[in-house]
């Protein structure tokens, strides 16, 4: 069924309620292309979504999905990757459901290291809930909530990534359809936990973070004169650090990575199992003699 | 009423109390001696006090009693925590050269037998065995054949090689020898033994053991007393099967991956303890909104917030029937033994698949951690049935689509139960959501689709009513005046205050109910009965009330909440004092 399979067999019979312009829509466009791209099928695909905007593509695309609750998708998307390592597991949501409420999971999927794909839809801004700032806000951006700018620090979540062992970073621009297909399609082929903060402008409540802003600020690590080497560690974590430029591309990887599922020992989905309890069942009681 | 042995061992946390306590008790149960154990940890005074209890009988033993026949006393404070329970035949076994035991005088007509635990066992190769040593000198008090404890020092110190189990061997003989040939002691104790081979074995454990059998193949979970155990059982066992567990960062994600995995088609388990199971309750009204297949276990302890955590308490009812925002359905299943842990964790597993909502599997901590013996088929692998509910696969998909092909995941069907369509299955990709969705699983806010989804998941429940067996299980006189009705480890108690309660003249109808949502109806039971006592432990009356609100009538409570279980013969007067002064007509016929 692959060879025949197109990115459009991915898309739901739903339209999406995104305001127009929203930087959701590529960002999608360019998941369900990864998606086909990389040989998946609708039926091999299971897309765990967060809640927000950005959650609302679990409802626009077509696959196996679930729509959870705010901030635990990854927890979510760790099981069914595990418990059937066949499908192809894609997690997605805000930067809000990600690094805020969802933070701690964030960063233990991280050193985890299952074999799926994270996609983050960063606006810098709470959009679902109209407009309050995220973790990502900068630092004197006025939001209803921040009437006189946030006074926080935003987080740096490539930092927190690679601070927990990432083995696979990455950054891309939602209107930059083929280097953000190309960037997820590498995710998704990386062998372990492939993730990728996506910038993804929302049109209606961020004002700063605009399309004008990251088509003037991006700079592709993937370009030849950037020369950029992904397995450099310290190089990396320059990039990372380095706040004053917005970074597209894959910043790092360790190719060595195996997915924590592998490392585990689990090799077929869990869902044959015996109409009755394993024929060497009694030794589970004989052990207790 | 069994003719029973009360032993224990008591001293401070990190003695090796509870390895001592259990090695004992193995080889009890190699003797073909039923053992019900129990673990002390008081709360009263402050520090390390820990003890392991272990009580024995010939006869199948099912509760703890206020009685200790040989104690094994590492430190003076585990005589003043015991006195209540020793009794003039008491034997204390102690060692006078440790400084805090050197004037150490066992009271009234208690025997104390002062054996250098320390010196024997550096004789034997180390300090560290001290307490095989008084393992030893107990064989001897009682007549109990050391042969049998050889077998449980190689079970338990089989994997550190010869030397150390031969050396512990070599400290259980100097014990037994030294009161043989410097004591001049004789004692009413004779431990008899028979042919049986037992298993001895705790809740948590047979939990783990049932969710083996019944195919659970992927179980997350973060660490809390006292639901731990499940998780340690199923590590290193589950793989064997293909299986795997996680420990996940905290309770929200466990339960997330729990999910996850049940919807990629596994058999899917998280365990935790009460302020495990706050921290699930958001994720809960995921599961069962998305009708997902799941089992949680919530082994109880005492709260609320952290409480006390190594402490009994049955207090987390309410929050299991109605925790979390809407409305939902959910089963509550509370197995009410050891044996019954492993049973009803099979079939909260078929009940979870067969009606796809969550099922919690609550124990109780003092079923939880009590070891207790059982034959072998009691845990009967050939009965056990795996039912995976209306599973469709490429070729039923059909009937389960629209007129455009799409998989109907929430089809609204007449028994509330829809198919269920396993990542991978072709033509069955589907979505799923916290959101109210219509058949397809996708969001709406139609009123309609609304009132019907509602309906439908709770239609589950009227059919798993329907065809379920939801039913008790009876002890005493079923024409009796009095009926003690209890839920969870208090069967045990009960069974055996039933004996004293005879003793008394008194008799019993009792019924131990091991279904909370949907349970069995008891109105008839009720209504036959003069005296209807509901007996658990919390502070409230938790399932006295469902069962007033069934019934439409008040009864009788004993509640105890002081974190401690209950004992058989403190029960027994407890249902006496309940019933009141015997009636002194009554009593006048009776003579
Ligand atoms: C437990 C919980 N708290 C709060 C909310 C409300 N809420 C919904 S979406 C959202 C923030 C979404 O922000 P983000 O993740 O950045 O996504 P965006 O809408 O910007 O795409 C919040 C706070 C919720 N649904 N659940
Ligand atoms: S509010 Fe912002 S994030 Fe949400 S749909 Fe509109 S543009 Fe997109």
């Amino acid at each position: 069924m692959s060879s025949e399979i197109r990115f459009t067999d991915f898309k739901s019979d739903k339209q999406p309620t995104w305001c127009p312009g929203c930087g959701d829509f590529g960002t999608m466009n360019g998941m369900m292309k990864a998606l086909a791209n990389t040989g998946n099928d609708p039926d091999n695909t299971f897309v765990v979504a967060g809640i927000g905007c950005s959650g609302k593509i679990g409802t626009y695309m077509h696959s196996y999905a679930l729509h959870g609750v705010h901030g635990r998708a990854l927890p979510v998307g760790t099981g069914v990757k595990i418990a059937n390592p066949e499908l192809e597991v894609m997690v997605a949501g805000g930067d809000g459901d990600g690094y805020s409420i969802g933070a701690g999971h964030f960063v233990h999927a991280v050193r985890r290291n299952v074999d799926m794909t994270y996609v983050v839809m960063d606006n810098r801004i709470y959009g679902l809930t109209k407009g309050q700032f995220s973790p990502t806000s900068r630092e004197d951006f006025e939001t209803s909530t921040s009437p006189d700018g946030t006074n926080q620090q935003p987080v740096n979540p490539l930092a927190l990534a690679l601070a927990a062992g990432g083995t696979f970073i990455a950054q891309s621009f939602s209107s930059d359809s083929q280097r953000h297909t190309e960037i997820v399609q590498e995710a998704i082929e990386h062998d372990g936990f492939g993730f990728v903060n996506v910038y993804s402008p929302c049109v209606t409540f961020n004002d700063v973070d605009t399309y004008d802003y990251f088509r003037d600020a991006i700079v592709d690590v993937g370009d030849e004169e950037f020369d950029h080497d992904r397995g450099d560690y310290d190089a990396a974590k320059d990039l990372i650090m380095d706040r004053d430029k917005e970074y597209q591309g894959v910043i790092y990887q360790d190719e060595s990575s195996v997915g924590y599922e592998k490392r585990e020992g689990v090799e077929a989905p869990m869902t044959d199992i015996p109409d009755g309890a394993p024929e060497d069942a009694m030794d589970l009681v004989r052990e207790f003699y | 009423m069994p003719e029973d042995l009360n032993w224990a061992i008591g001293g401070e946390a990190g003695d090796g109390i509870n390895s001592t306590g259990k090695i004992f008790a193995q080889a009890l149960s190699r003797a073909g001696r039923h053992v019900f154990t129990s673990k002390d940890f008081a709360s009263r005074i402050r520090g390390g006090y820990t003890a392991y209890k272990v009580r024995s009988s010939v006869d199948r033993v099912e509760s703890v009693v206020d009685r200790l026949d040989i104690l094994i006393a590492l430190t003076q404070r585990t005589v003043d925590e015991n006195m209540d329970e020793l009794h003039d035949g008491s034997v204390i076994i102690y060692d006078g050269e440790r400084t805090m035991m050197e004037d150490f005088e066992a009271p009234g007509e208690m025997t104390g037998l002062d054996v250098p635990l320390k010196r024997l066992a550096e004789d034997a190769g180390g300090a560290i065995m001290r307490n095989i040593v008084a393992l030893g000198a107990a064989c001897e008090v009682t007549g109990f054949d050391i042969e049998y404890l050889d077998e449980s020092l190689e079970k338990r110190f089989g994997n550190k090689g010869q030397a150390i189990v031969d050396n512990n061997r070599e400290a259980a003989r100097l014990g037994a020898e030294y009161v043989r040939e410097e004591i001049d002691t004789t004692t009413d104790y004779d431990i008899d033994t028979t042919d049986n081979d037992y298993v001895l074995l705790n809740g948590d454990e047979a939990i783990g053991m049932g969710a083996l059998a019944a195919g659970c193949r992927f179980y997350a979970g973060y660490p809390i007393t006292p639901a731990t155990d499940v998780m340690e059982y199923l590590k290193g066992r589950i793989e064997n099967y293909g299986g795997i567990v996680v420990q996940a960062e905290d309770e929200l994600s466990a339960i997330n991956m729990a999910l996850g995995a049940a919807r990629a088609g596994a058999r899917s388990m998280t365990a935790t303890s009460g302020p495990g199971i706050d921290l699930m309750t958001e994720t809960f009204g995921l599961v069962a909104t998305s009708e997902t297949p799941l089992v949680i276990c919530n082994v109880m302890r005492s709260g609320p917030s952290t409480g006390m955590p190594t402490k009994q308490e049955q207090g987390d009812l309410n929050a299991m029937l109605y925790g979390g925002h809407g409305e939902v359905p959910r089963f509550v299943v509370a197995p009410t033994t050891v044996a019954e842990c492993f049973h009803k964790t099979v079939e909260a597993f078929n009940l979870a698949e067969k009606y796809q909502l969550p099922v919690y599997l609550t124990a109780d901590l003092a079923l939880a951690v009590t070891e207790q013996t059982f034959e072998p088929e009691e845990f009967d692998m050939e009965a056990v049935e795996v039912d995976r509910g209306k599973v469709v696969d490429e070729d039923s998909v059909e009937e389960w689509t629209n007129d455009q092909g799409q998989f109907k995941p929430h089809a609204v069907t007449d028994d509330g139960v829809s198919p269920r369509a396993f990542p991978g299955t072709t033509d069955g990709a589907h979505m799923s959501t916290g959101l109210e969705h219509d058949e397809l699983g996708r969001r709406t806010e139609d009123t309609d689709m609304r009132v019907q989804q509602v309906d439908k998941r709770d239609r589950k429940v009227e059919t798993a009513i329907e065809r379920e067996d939801w039913s008790y299980r009876e002890f005493g006189d079923p024409d009796a005046d009095t009926l003690v009705v209890s839920w969870g480890s208090n069967e045990g108690a009960m069974q055996e205050a039933m004996d004293f309660l005879d003793e008394d003249g008194i008799d019993v109808r009792f019924i131990s109910v091991p279904y909370i949502f949907p349970r069995p109806d008891l109105t008839e039971e009720i209504e036959a009965a003069d005296d209807v006592i509901v007996v658990e432990c919390n502070a409230t009356g938790q399932f006295a009330d469902l069962i007033e609100h069934d019934a439409l009538t008040r009864v009788e409570r004993i509640n105890k909440y002081d974190g401690v279980r209950f004992k058989a013969d403190e029960l027994a007067e407890e249902v006496e004092a309940a019933l009141g002064e015997p009636d002194e007509a009554d009593a006048e016929v009776e003579a």
